[in-house]
C-alpha cells in the first residue's frame, strides 16, 4: 500500500479563499499524529464556491471534502477522512459532483487532478501523447490536423488557429517565434491563470507543437503582472521542462529546438490585443499596430508570429493525441470543440464550466450556474467581458456560440459569465464601460481615446435627463464612430456594452429616456 | 518588493545592466527596478535610456503608458482592490468606498504615515471568489466589511 496523499490547491483562486493557511493545518496535523503521508499541490476544479476543496486517495479512488476552513482540519482527521469517511463537509467522488460531472473536460482534463509540476504525473495523465504524434507526422500534417479540428482563437477574436499557423509556415524568414497572450484581462475570466497554475505543461506542450508546426524555435508567455502566481508557477514548469529535455535543443529527442521566456506585463489592459502585446513585448508602449502587416507575416521584432491565447495552445496537444475528428465533433455551428466557460461575480454555482458550445445562455445561467449567489433574481448578464454585450432574460435562449452572439449585438469573447442581480444599475454599468475604456486606451486613434472620455460625459448628461433626444442621438452616433473608426477591439467593442445596456435596460437611464424611446 | 530599498544608482546600474542583453528589455529592466526600489525613481530614466540606446522621452514614455509602474515611492505595504465588472456584481463599489474612507486616501495614494497605498486593479482573476484584494502580493477572496477591515488593519500594523 502506498502513502496516502492528500490533493490540496494552490490555484491562486483557492489561496484567495485559504488554502494555504488549511495546508499549514494539515502539515500540522500529520506531524502530530505522526503520519506518513504525502501532500500533493494541484491546480484548482474550479468549483471555486467549495474551495479550499482537498482531496484525499482512498481505495475506491479520491474523494473530496470543501469547503474546508483550518479548524476543520482535526476534526477531519479525527473522523478517519484519509479512508473517506462520512462528514458534512463530505463531497464524495469529484468526477460524481453534478457540475463537474456535466462538463466535457478537454483542455481542462488534467487541472486540479495532477501534481502541477510534475512531468511524469503528467504523462501518467495522457500528457505528450500530442507531442509524440506531432513529430511523427511533421509539420504541414500538424498544422493540417490543428486546421481540420476546427480550433479558433480562444482568445475572443475565435480566428481559426490552423490559418494563423499556415500563414506563418509559410512565411519565409530564419526566425518565426510563438507568442503566447496570457494578458487575459476581460474582467470574468480565469481559464488562462487556472491552466497555467494547475496545468502548465499543456500550455508548454501546445507551444512546442506550434514551434515544430510553423518552424519557430523560440516562444514568448506574455503574462499580465496582476498574477503572479501563474508566473511563479509557471516558470518553475519552465524550469522542469528543460530538465527533461521537453524544451531546449532536440526537444523530446528530435531534431528540434524549442524554448520559452516568461515576460510580463504592466497593467495596460489594451495589451490584450495581439498588436499591442507585440509592442510592449517588444519594449515599447503597449499600442496598437495598424494591420496589416499581420502579426504571422510580420509580428514580433518584425519577424513571422504566431499569437495565440493560453487556451487555444493548450488545447492543441489533447487536439494532437485524440485526432482533430475527436474535436471537431464537439460543438455547434461553426464554434467545433469546447470552451470553458467561466461563471463570475453575483452565481451560485461560481467556477469554470468546460463545455462543447451550443449551451443556450438560460441553460449555462439558470440550470448550471444555479442563479444568483444573493438569491435575488437575475436582471443582466455580461458575457465576453468588459467589451462584451449586456443580456436579458429575454436573450436567455442564445446559443453560446460565436456567431448566435454577434448576431445579437454580442460576443462571447474569451467565456466569461459575470451575473448581476436585480440591484444593479445598468446605466452606471454603461458609464463604467465607456470610463474603462478611456483610462485603458492605448491613446493611438481617436475616436477610443476622446469618443470614450466624451461617452462618459455624455451618459451623465442622459442620466441627469438634460436634452435627451439630442444625447441619446449623439451616443447612438459617437457609439458608430467608435465601432467603425477605432483600430482595435477596445474602441471598436464597447459600444456593445454600452448600447446594450441602453436597448434592453432603459428605464435605467432616466425616465426621460424611457419617453424618448416611447 | 513593497516599500523597496532606498535608490542607490549603481546597485540601479547593476539591475539594468543584468537585463540589457533581453530583447525588448525595457519592461523587464522597469520591473526589476520597481521590484527593488518599490518604483522607478526619475533619475533611472536617463540610465535606461543610455543603456538601450534610447532617448529619455521614449523611456519616460514607457514608464508613463504602463499603470503598474509608479513614478513616486509607496507606503510600506500595498493595497491593490479590484473594481471591475465581476467584483462590481458582488459590492466592490461600496467596499472601495470603504477602504477609501478609513485609509483616507484616493487612488493610488499613500496614507500620511507612509504605511499604505492604495490602488485599483481592474482583475485580479479572482472573479469566481469576487470581491478581491491584494497586498502585498497576497490574494484575498470573498471580502465583506469585516474582512476588508482585516485586511487594512493588517496592513496598517
Amino acid at each position: 500500500m502506498s502513502r496516502p496523499r492528500i490533493f490540496v490547491p494552490r490555484d491562486a483562486g483557492a489561496l484567495a479563499l485559504g488554502s494555504d493557511a488549511v495546508e499549514r493545518a494539515i502539515v500540522a496535523a500529520i506531524r502530530r499524529r505522526n503520519l506518513d503521508v504525502d501532500i500533493v499541490r494541484t491546480g484548482s476544479r474550479g468549483l471555486f464556491w467549495l474551495e479550499p476543496m482537498l482531496e484525499v486517495e482512498t481505495a475506491e479512488g479520491r474523494v473530496s471534502y470543501g469547503p474546508i476552513k483550518p479548524e476543520d482540519v482535526e476534526p477531519l482527521f479525527a473522523i478517519g477522512w484519509l479512508d473517506g469517511r462520512p462528514d458534512k463537509l463530505r463531497l464524495g467522488r469529484p468526477e460524481e459532483l453534478p457540475f463537474l460531472k456535466r462538463q466535457t473536460r478537454f483542455t481542462f482534463a488534467r487541472c486540479g487532478v495532477v501534481d502541477r509540476l510534475s512531468l511524469a504525473d503528467y504523462r501518467a495523465h495522457g500528457g505528450l501523447r500530442g507531442l509524440e504524434r506531432a513529430l511523427s507526422l511533421g509539420p504541414s500534417a500538424i498544422v493540417a490536423e490543428v486546421t481540420k479540428s476546427g480550433l479558433r482563437g480562444r482568445g475572443g477574436a475565435g480566428f481559426p488557429t490552423g490559418i494563423k499557423w499556415k500563414t506563418t509556415a509559410d512565411a519565409p524568414a530564419a526566425q518565426k517565434y510563438i507568442v503566447c497572450n496570457a494578458d487575459e484581462g476581460d474582467s470574468g475570466t480565469y481559464a488562462d491563470r487556472m491552466l497555467m497554475e494547475g496545468d502548465p505543461f499543456a500550455l508548454i506542450e501546445g507551444m512546442a507543437i506550434a514551434g515544430i508546426a510553423v518552424g519557430a524555435t523560440e516562444g514568448f508567455v506574455y503574462i499580465r503582472s496582476e498574477y503572479p502566481h501563474a508566473i511563479e508557477i509557471f516558470g518553475r514548469a519552465l524550469e522542469v521542462a528543460r530538465a527533461e529535455n521537453l524544451l531546449g535543443p532536440g526537444i523530446a529527442g528530435s531534431r528540434h529546438d524549442f524554448d520559452i521566456e516568461i515576460r510580463v506585463g504592466a497593467g495596460a489592459y489594451v495589451c490584450g490585443e495581439e498588436t499591442a502585446l507585440l509592442d510592449s513585448l517588444e519594449g515599447k508602449r503597449g499600442q496598437v499596430r495598424a494591420k496589416p502587416p499581420l502579426p504571422a507575416h510580420k509580428g514580433a521584432f518584425g519577424q513571422p508570429t504566431v499569437v495565440n491565447n493560453v487556451i487555444s495552445l493548450a488545447s492543441v496537444p489533447a487536439i494532437l493525441a485524440d485526432g482533430a475528428d475527436a474535436y471537431r465533433d464537439l460543438g455547434y455551428g461553426r464554434s467545433r470543440g469546447t470552451m470553458p466557460i467561466q461563471f463570475a461575480g453575483n452565481v451560485r454555482y461560481r467556477g469554470l464550466f468546460e463545455a462543447a458550445f451550443g449551451l443556450t445562455l438560460g441553460e449555462i445561467v439558470d440550470d448550471i450556474g444555479g442563479g444568483t449567489a444573493s438569491g435575488r433574481p437575475v436582471r443582466a448578464v455580461q458575457v465576453g467581458g468588459p467589451l462584451g454585450a449586456y443580456f436579458p432574460r429575454a436573450l436567455f435562449d442564445t446559443p453560446f456560440d460565436y456567431e448566435a452572439f454577434a448576431a445579437k449585438s454580442g460576443l462571447i469573447g474569451h467565456g466569461g459569465v459575470v451575473v448581476f442581480d436585480d440591484t444593479v444599475d445598468m446605466a452606471k454599468q454603461a458609464r463604467f464601460a465607456m470610463e474603462f475604456c478611456s483610462i485603458e486606451s492605448c491613446g493611438k486613434c481617436t475616436p477610443c481615446r476622446i469618443g470614450s472620455t466624451r461617452g462618459v460625459e455624455v451618459i451623465d448628461r442622459l442620466v441627469k435627463g438634460e436634452r435627451v433626444p439630442e444625447n441619446l442621438a449623439l451616443l447612438q452616433e459617437l457609439c458608430e464612430t467608435l465601432r467603425f473608426g477605432s483600430l482595435c477591439a477596445l474602441g471598436g467593442f464597447v459600444p456593445f456594452p454600452v448600447l446594450s445596456a441602453l436597448t434592453h435596460f432603459p428605464e435605467d437611464f432616466g425616465g426621460a429616456l424611457v419617453r424618448a424611446a416611447a | 518588493m513593497p516599500g523597496g530599498t532606498p535608490w542607490n544608482s549603481e546597485r540601479a546600474d547593476e539591475i539594468i545592466r543584468a537585463h540589457q542583453h533581453l530583447a525588448g528589455a525595457a519592461l523587464p529592466i522597469l520591473h526589476a527596478l520597481q521590484h527593488e526600489f518599490g518604483y522607478i525613481e526619475r533619475d533611472a530614466v536617463p540610465l535606461i535610456a543610455q543603456a538601450l540606446n534610447l532617448s529619455r522621452a521614449e523611456v519616460h514614455g514607457i514608464v508613463s503608458f504602463y499603470h503598474d509602474f509608479r513614478q513616486m515611492a509607496p507606503g510600506r505595504h500595498i493595497l491593490k482592490l479590484c473594481r471591475a465588472e465581476a467584483c462590481q456584481s458582488m459590492g466592490a463599489d461600496a467596499l472601495a468606498e470603504r477602504a477609501r474612507d478609513r485609509l483616507r486616501v484616493g487612488w493610488g495614494e499613500t496614507t500620511a504615515d507612509g504605511r499604505v497605498t492604495l490602488e485599483s486593479v481592474f482583475c485580479l482573476g479572482l472573479c469566481a471568489c469576487a470581491p478581491a484584494a491584494m497586498l502585498d502580493g497576497g490574494v484575498f477572496g470573498a471580502l465583506d466589511d469585516e474582512r476588508l477591515d482585516r485586511l487594512i488593519d493588517e496592513a496598517q500594523r
